[in-house]
């Protein structure tokens, strides 16, 4: 109780210091909007078609992407967790490929793919891919012999090892990869939606409200709204890992 | 013999959620230059309690702690504690050496620290493990690096906290005797809190014995076994068995197993509101500490 | 041995597939590495000796990149740890912060993009103010995540031995935190690259970004390959650094307790 007013009132200094400080005069008061003109222009954007039509775009495109990965992923992980020569043999590519960030792809995915949707689904799955497979193959890593081994004294084949020891014993891992994933999936599409613009999406509103009509006030409601799903995708994702796999240590997996 | 320390109605109660829990009620005694006094007590009677009060991590709700004659505010100059848990008392990123020096550096240049260091672990049998880290030592090894520690800080006052409970049966004998031997040598003053009756008769010269919660003193015993004190043959001897059997009654164990059990229950019941309430006062004092500071 | 010898023939079997493949397939978009490493060569390869063979390009572009990247990365490092180590040795400094902080670090740190046009203009200030906001998170919760995890025995040892603040601080707190620190820098070091790699997309006349917008609009596609691997090579080499030098500071570590590549915030 005392940890919530105390949270609360840290959220209102936050508030408190931004107002004086867009009202100080440091800096053009329309550069940095305070939060009492922000919070009226978020009300309003709450009840505009257009906005909402932004924001459910980026979370449909953020779902399908956050689907997308997990279903190439885990399967992959799979692979290479259960089979070192697969794993050994691929590691330089896996290697190469990782560090490329995903945004430097956006001119050739723009040309190559056009500005659709389906380009910056495309990037997201691109970046979101490699917390979900890491973080399988470390959880085959972890996976406690003596559980392999009692199952198979019981008779159980690969395959059913694999279904009913593997994958349950490697689920809260592989949760954190996709809860990971999805907070990368996120800022790799308000990146692209910002940079390339063209679909529609809160990043796109973001630039629009930037560099057609210099609204500061829409591009920090828009932030704000950015920031509030990615608290609720990391949160509610917490939550079901939480709930799920209580019955694991390991939740949150290998930070 | 003068006073090394002397504790005077001390009382501590702590202030929880659910209410207060006194852990220890009122308790007087003084422990004399030189001497090897052994706190033994029912788990959960406050022992702990006692040792932060000494100690001057936590201030007492009653009463005074004195060492060498002056009140006990905040941590002494002059005191060290070696804990039960050696694992985490150690520093892991440090080397034995370099964890028997970190509380010199305050007052000793870098030669004198090493050489001191050095001494030290000569003394307690580790000379040739200076370099090592502490996981690469086993536990027993590894209570003789706090030990080393704490008797390179040359304290007035040795405080130890169940030193030996988390070692095995062998290795808790060797480190009974090697207690002895750094005492005898350096003529240190130490108090040891532990709830192993035998090991408090013979470690000790004096036997603090406490009562359960809250804490105060039954019964304080001399204990008068022939100086070298020997693993078998003074664990033989009629007056080790007599003196252990009298604490042992002292402190009701043989009460029946009911009652025995009943009485343990509730002992752990309060250790842990207690542990819970010590935590709390460890996190304020600390707060507070940083306050100070800062 | 065998086993690094073994990964890097099938990388060396999966580029010459690749080879293969884009010569038979003759795609536009996609050129065969070879062309690819051609136009690497022209673009950074091609200076005058006294350069090391560097050309200009690289004084422009990628070296003005690097820099960005690692100063952001770096301002960032030193805020975050010094916040994050302050506030975890405080349960109550950290009930007050904790939502706000929860708060900044879940917001695309791109979204903040046009504020900090804005408020700086085109140039390495807004870069760089992109990259600090971006990676001060990962770095800052970690380190209060590491503060916190010094135990009592711990804090009881050093009070009893009367350790002064800076040794408690530097000596005791800060090695503790250590291994979690370093999982944050690892993390905001990948992240680094990214909003680098954003802030120069978004409009600047050099950088790495830059360099890769100008051959997105000249259609010329062996030059954007390889500004893409050049970012992967960059970003390879930044992280394999990075672990080596976290594997000295930490070799008192039992075993390699190392979290994996994947390291969550």
């Amino acid at each position: 109780m005392r940890a919530l007013t105390r949270g609360l009132l840290g959220v209102a200094g936050f508030l408190v210091v931004w107002e004086l400080f867009g009202r100080s005069g440091l800096v053009p008061a329309e550069y940095l909007p305070p939060p009492t003109v922000v919070g009226v222009e978020l009300v309003g954007l709450l009840g505009d078609e257009a906005f909402l039509r932004d924001v459910i775009a980026t979370v449909l495109a953020l779902l399908i992407a956050v689907g997308l990965s997990t279903g190439i992923a885990v399967p992959l992980g799979l692979v290479l967790g259960s089979v070192p020569a697969v794993r050994h043999a691929t590691r330089a590519v896996v290697e190469f490929l990782r560090p490329i960030p995903s945004v430097a792809l956006i001119p050739l995915a723009i040309l190559l793919l056009g500005i659709g949707p389906e380009m910056k689904i495309t990037l997201a799955v691109y970046a979101a891919v490699w917390p979900i497979l890491f973080n399988t193959i470390y959880a085959l890593d972890e996976l406690d012999p003596l559980l392999v081994e009692t199952a198979r004294v019981f008779g159980t084949g690969r395959v059913r090892v694999l279904f009913s020891v593997a994958l349950p014993s490697a689920l809260p891992f592989v949760l954190t990869g996709v809860r990971l994933a999805a907070t990368t999936c996120l800022v790799v599409l308000v990146s692209v939606e910002l940079l390339a613009g063209g679909s529609r999406g809160l990043g796109q509103f973001i630039m629009d409200s930037h560099s057609g009509v210099g609204r500061m006030d829409l591009v920090l409601a828009g932030t704000v709204v950015a920031g509030v799903i990615g608290f609720l995708v990391n949160e509610g994702l917490e939550r079901a890992q939480r709930r799920w796999v209580a019955w694991s240590s390991a939740t949150g997996g290998r930070p | 013999m003068t006073a090394m320390l002397s504790v005077a109605e001390l009382g501590h109660t702590y202030q929880a959620k659910d209410g207060a829990h006194t852990a220890i009620a009122d308790l007087s005694f003084e422990v004399g230059a030189g001497e090897l006094v052994c706190v033994v007590g029912p788990s959960g009677c406050g022992k702990s309690t006692l040792l932060r009060t000494i100690s001057g991590l936590i201030r007492p709700t009653r009463g005074e702690v004195s060492l060498h004659g002056d009140a006990v505010r905040g941590v002494p100059e002059d005191l060290a504690v070696v804990f039960q848990d050696y694992s985490r008392s150690l520093f892991p990123w440090l080397t034995v050496q370099k964890n028997v020096e970190f509380p010199l550096k305050r007052t000793l240049g870098r030669a004198q620290r090493r050489a001191r260091a050095a001494e030290v672990l000569e003394l307690v049998g580790l000379g040739k493990a200076a370099r090592k880290y502490p996981w690469q030592l086993s536990g027993g090894m590894q209570q003789r690096v706090a030990i080393a520690r704490a008797l390179a800080y040359r304290p007035a006052l040795l405080l130890m906290d169940e030193p030996f409970a988390s070692v095995d049966a062998q290795t808790r004998f060797e480190l009974e005797d090697l207690l002895l031997k750094v005492k005898e040598e350096h003529d240190t003053t130490v108090l040891v809190v532990t709830h192993d009756i035998d090991e408090s008769v013979y470690l000790g010269d004096r036997i603090l014995v406490l009562s359960g919660s809250p804490a105060s003193v039954v019964a304080d015993l001399r204990v008068d076994l022939p100086a070298p004190r020997e693993q078998i043959a003074t664990r033989e001897s009629e007056a080790f068995v007599a003196l252990r059997g009298e604490v042992a009654r002292l402190l009701n164990v043989g009460k029946g197993a009911e009652e025995l059990r009943a009485r343990r229950k509730a002992d752990e019941r309060s250790a842990r509101k207690w542990a819970e309430a010590e935590r709390a006062e460890v996190s304020r004092a600390e707060a507070e500490d940083r306050a100070a500071t800062s | 041995m065998n086993r690094f010898a073994q990964r890097w023939l099938v990388f060396a079997g999966l580029v010459v597939a690749w080879e293969l493949g884009t010569w038979f397939a003759d795609d536009p978009f996609f050129p065969r590495p070879t062309v690819i490493a051609d136009a690497a060569r022209g673009l950074w390869l091609s200076g005058p000796v006294d350069q090391l063979y560097l050309s200009d390009a690289v004084f422009q572009h990628v070296l003005p990149s690097i820099g960005r990247l690692l100063g952001g990365w770096a301002i960032a490092a030193v805020i975050g740890v010094a916040i994050g180590v302050a506030l975890g040795r405080s349960a109550t400094a950290m009930q007050y912060a904790g939502p706000v902080l929860t708060f900044l670090r879940s917001v695309p740190p791109p979204a903040l993009v046009p504020v900090f046009l804005l408020v700086f203009n085109v140039g390495t200030q807004m870069q760089l103010a992109t990259i600090v906001f971006g990676v001060l998170w990962p770095i800052l919760l970690n380190s209060v995540d590491g503060a916190r995890s010094v135990d009592t025995t711990k804090y009881e040892t050093s009070a009893v031995f009367r350790i002064p603040k800076a040794q408690w601080v530097l000596g005791v707190v800060l090695p503790a935190a250590a291994p979690k620190i370093f999982a944050g820098l690892r993390v905001s070091l990948s992240l680094s690259l990214v909003l680098m790699v954003v802030s120069e997309l978004v409009g600047t006349d050099n950088g790495i970004g830059s360099q890769l917008l100008v051959a997105q609009r000249e259609f010329d596609f062996p030059d954007m390959w390889a500004g893409i691997v050049l970012l992967g090579i960059l970003g390879y080499a930044l992280n394999t650094v990075l672990l080596a030098f976290e594997r000295r500071a930490l070799s008192w570590q039992p075993k390699r307790e190392r979290t994996p590549a994947t390291v969550e915030d």
